[in-house]
């Protein structure tokens, strides 16, 4: 055989392995999603949507993890957003190059590095202890807030930075301040590109479940929270809770959280995906 | 009008400056908790006895079983996901119609959007009993089927930014190779991938990063014992798993097993912080390449 | 200030006239541009090399030369928009109106209000025309309504863009044609009424003909406004200006009336440069 042939076979065999290691990365996903809703897809009715957690697993729902959920996104929401685009604006459109600003883009990028129970740590010294708030919606909001930042400022940096700069002239040549520059034009104008990356860090958040565990949301929240100061759970920490227990129906009951949430995480995503689309197409 | 703006670029300036008070809030907290341990537990100690029991009544303190565990459900992953992440790569990039790649690159990215606790549910109960078939005496816990699991999770990661270094190589290259006659897995391995080696080493040690990092597939699936041991068929114990274990019982603030989760946190944030810091040089010895 | 001409705008359109025939005397304004031994550095690389200009008010000058002459970075400076970039320094005097506009106590904001200007592509905003024409009135705070609707159609009209636009001015921007945009953009700078407008290169990146539709409209805005216009055309030069200057590497060669610039100038390099030698 000669040695042309020989890496033609080389080649063509290479392909084949392409393909086959793509596919199987999309066959496991469908193998997970399959063998899951195979289990879980007898508990997804209202009741189980609609009930509290159980000692027995054939009633427990995950009302209370759903509103958990959604208590801490909303407060995350609250803190991380302004905070996020605000800091975002300020490195790409405030910080002069100097070494302070070289120093808060490093700083970023290696708090986007560090693992989220690290963050866990960090909640469970500052918010719990230090100011007191315990193992309240506020700490883990707060934690999530600050394990989100990142990737808030990032996207936020990246969106202001696809603003074509002759819009900015445009705006400072008539007259605008700084500010209303950047409120009227570059902001509206990035917004798809930000609303991208916000979503997608709250789908990260919701899945998120390590650094809540540290920061002591609770495995069994018989009952809704009042206030932002009131203990809690969220729907991965009930999923992992009925994980580790022995008893088969509590596996039932986790596949049919499962459920629950990768949809979430996939509508959430599936909006991000559009909104980039449109936003992009608009800019173009 | 002028005192406005000054308010607000303040304003704005106090948001960024929020990402330098966590770090500082992280170190600072790690330390302080991990000092007052090492007031109780000698360094040495620490990291040269084998065995890790502070919940038992015979307490030792050798963070090693932590770290062999954390290596080995690590390695495994990486030995999944690299070859399967690196192939995907190349073949999307060099061999994939371009309407392929369209699709199919946002489709394997929905692996690393996937909440992690159901990795670990996925690895506990649809894994571990597969590999029963396969292997009898593999137990219940075991950090194979978490390891197996977390590679999968993370080949998005190594595919997704080496497709993208790959991509990032100028096209003129892979012309000169192709008009000289290479095939294209010649091409490939021969031009390809070193000339993107950079942005795909890069890629690799994010993927260590964030395998040594992850938290809830091990948690769920390789068990709650420490032990300094390499067999991936037994019940192991990383560095965050021990952390949610002990997160998940009530040891009292100022307990020495309190402590101990700051001291493995310090551990894991060294080692992280160390991969991290390695990336960025090597992304900017490449970029002064290029410049 | 923004007050004032509100109220007089607000009196002047009660009773509309055909816009042709408004000649609004509080446009008047008798603006000269002095410029003394002007210095401009990019870091170390020195940009302009010292230049000296008077320009009149209600006429057009034309800035000619070749390619990093250094004419859009002087242009730039009258509005000071080089102030955005990195490592720009200067030196010298620049007066509008007698003031030294890079002193401290002069707010680049108002300055910008006097001083338009027009860029090279046309760069609308992703807005609507009518929010395209309105924003420069709105970011002075003006609220007024009623007024905002009168501006903006005065300023389309003397763009010559009014009768194209105006059942589609909730339309967005993006959608006019090339050509269309530019107009619009004249019209974004005239909405706020500016004594001076600079223009860089405001045709280069259009057809023949949208061309000599804004070349007819700089020859009308002549009687209102001082203009300045950064050139890479001979024939536009000599077609539309009263006064043209030529630079070269960061230095003013020659400045005097168009028309002797091209039948007669007094230096060599002029004329080489205008008879298409180099450049």
């Amino acid at each position: 055989m000669n040695n042309l042939k020989k890496n033609k076979i080389i080649d063509s065999s290479f392909k084949v392995f392409g393909v086959l290691f793509t596919l199987l990365g999309v066959f496991i996903l469908i193998i997970l999603i399959y063998n899951i809703i195979k289990v879980g897809y007898t508990r997804i009715n209202w009741d189980f949507l609609s009930s509290l957690p159980s000692r027995k697993p054939e009633n427990a729902g995950i009302y209370t993890a759903i509103i958990g959920t959604l208590d801490l996104m909303l407060l995350t929401i609250v803190f991380a957003i302004p905070i996020g685009v605000g800091a975002g604006l300020y490195l790409e459109e405030y910080a002069h190059k100097s070494r302070l600003s070289r120093l808060l883009e490093i700083n970023i990028a290696n708090l986007a590095g560090v693992p989220s129970i690290i963050y866990g740590l960090l909640g469970l010294g500052i918010f719990v202890r230090f100011f007191g708030f315990g193992g309240s919606i506020l700490s883990g909001a707060l934690t999530m807030s600050l394990l989100i930042l990142p990737i808030i400022i990032v996207a936020t940096r990246e969106a202001i930075k696809a603003v074509p700069h002759s819009l900015k002239e445009a705006s400072f040549a008539l007259g605008a301040s700084k500010w209303q520059t950047l409120s009227k034009v570059v902001l509206p104008s990035s917004f798809g590109g930000i609303l991208t990356g916000i979503i997608l860090s709250l789908s990260r958040a919701i899945g998120e479940t390590a650094p809540l565990i540290v920061v002591g949301a609770m495995a069994y929240v018989p009952f809704v929270p009042h206030s932002i100061f009131d203990t809690f759970s969220v729907l991965p920490m009930q999923i992992f809770t009925w994980t580790t227990r022995p008893q088969a129906g509590f596996a039932i009951a986790a596949a049919g959280a499962i459920i629950i949430i990768l949809i979430i995480t996939f509508v959430m995503n599936g909006i991000a995906v559009y909104f980039r689309n449109k936003w992009q197409s608009k800019l173009q | 009008m002028k005192l406005k703006e000054k308010i607000i670029e303040a304003f704005l300036f106090l948001c960024a400056s929020v990402t330098i008070l966590t770090t500082i809030g992280i170190i600072i907290i790690l330390l302080y908790e991990s000092i007052s341990f090492f007031k109780n537990v000698s360094i040495f100690e620490f990291f040269t006895d084998t065995q890790w029991t502070p919940l038992f009544s015979e307490q030792h303190f050798g963070i090693l079983p932590l770290v062999s565990g954390t290596f080995l459900t690590s390695a495994i992953a990486i030995a999944v996901a690299l070859p399967i992440g690196l192939t995907i790569a190349i073949y999307l990039n060099m061999y994939a119609p371009k309407g392929f790649r369209k699709t199919l690159k946002p489709l394997l990215e929905i692996l690393a959007a996937i909440p992690t606790v159901v990795y670990g549910f996925f690895a506990l109960t649809i894994v571990t009993p597969f590999l029963q078939t396969i292997y009898p005496d593999l137990e219940t816990f075991n950090s194979l089927s978490a390891g197996l699991v977390m590679g999968i999770m993370i080949i998005p990661f190594i595919s997704s930014l080496s497709e993208d270094a790959l991509y990032a190589v100028p096209k003129s290259l892979k012309e000169a190779a192709f008009g000289m006659g290479s095939t294209r897995f010649q091409t490939s391995i021969k031009v390809m991938v070193p000339a993107a080696s950079s942005g795909i080493i890069v890629s690799v040690i994010l993927a260590i990063s964030r395998a040594i990092g992850e938290t809830m597939i091990v948690a769920i699936a390789a068990g709650q014992q420490a032990q300094l041991s390499l067999n991936p068929t037994i019940p192991t114990q990383t560095i965050t798993s021990y952390i949610v274990q002990v997160s998940m019982g009530d040891a009292p603030q100022g307990s020495i097993e309190y402590k101990t989760i700051f001291a493995a946190g310090l551990t894991l944030f060294l080692f992280t912080f160390s991969l991290n810091t390695f990336s960025f040089w090597i992304k900017k010895k490449y970029q002064e390449k290029y410049e | 200030m923004a007050k004032q001409i509100t109220i007089s705008m607000g009196k002047k359109l009660e009773k509309p006239l055909p816009m042709d025939k408004v000649v609004d005397k509080s446009l008047k304004r008798t603006h000269t541009i002095e410029v003394n031994d002007a210095k401009v550095w990019y870091d170390d690389f020195m940009a302009i090399k010292g230049i000296d200009m008077v320009i009149k008010p209600n006429t057009v000058t034309a800035f000619i030369g070749p390619s990093g002459c250094g004419k859009s970075t002087f242009l730039r400076l009258f509005n000071r928009m080089n102030d955005y970039v990195d490592g720009f320094k200067m030196e010298g005097k620049i007066k509008v109106n007698g003031r030294n506009i890079y002193k401290d106590k002069i707010h680049v904001e108002d300055l910008r209000k006097e001083i338009g200007m027009v860029f090279q592509k046309p760069n609308p905003f992703p807005k609507s025309i009518f929010e395209n024409v309105a924003y420069g009135l709105k970011i002075q705070g003006i609220k007024d309504k009623k007024l905002i609707a009168e501006r903006v159609e005065k300023a389309l009209r003397q763009a010559d863009l009014w009768e194209d636009v105006k059942d589609k001015l909730k339309k967005s921007a993006l959608a006019l044609s090339g050509g269309q945009q530019q107009r619009l953009c004249i019209a974004r700078t005239l909405a706020v009424e500016p004594s001076i407008i600079l223009m860089d290169e405001p045709t280069s990146a259009l057809d023949p003909i949208s061309t000599s539709k804004i070349e007819e409209l700089i020859f009308e805005l002549k009687e209102k406004y001082t203009i300045i216009i950064v050139t890479h055309n001979m024939q536009q030069a000599s077609r539309i200006s009263d006064f043209t200057a030529f630079f070269y590497l960061g230095k003013l060669i020659e400045f005097d009336k168009t028309k002797k610039i091209f039948t007669n100038p007094e230096k060599q390099q002029t004329e080489n440069y205008i008879t298409g030698r180099f450049g």
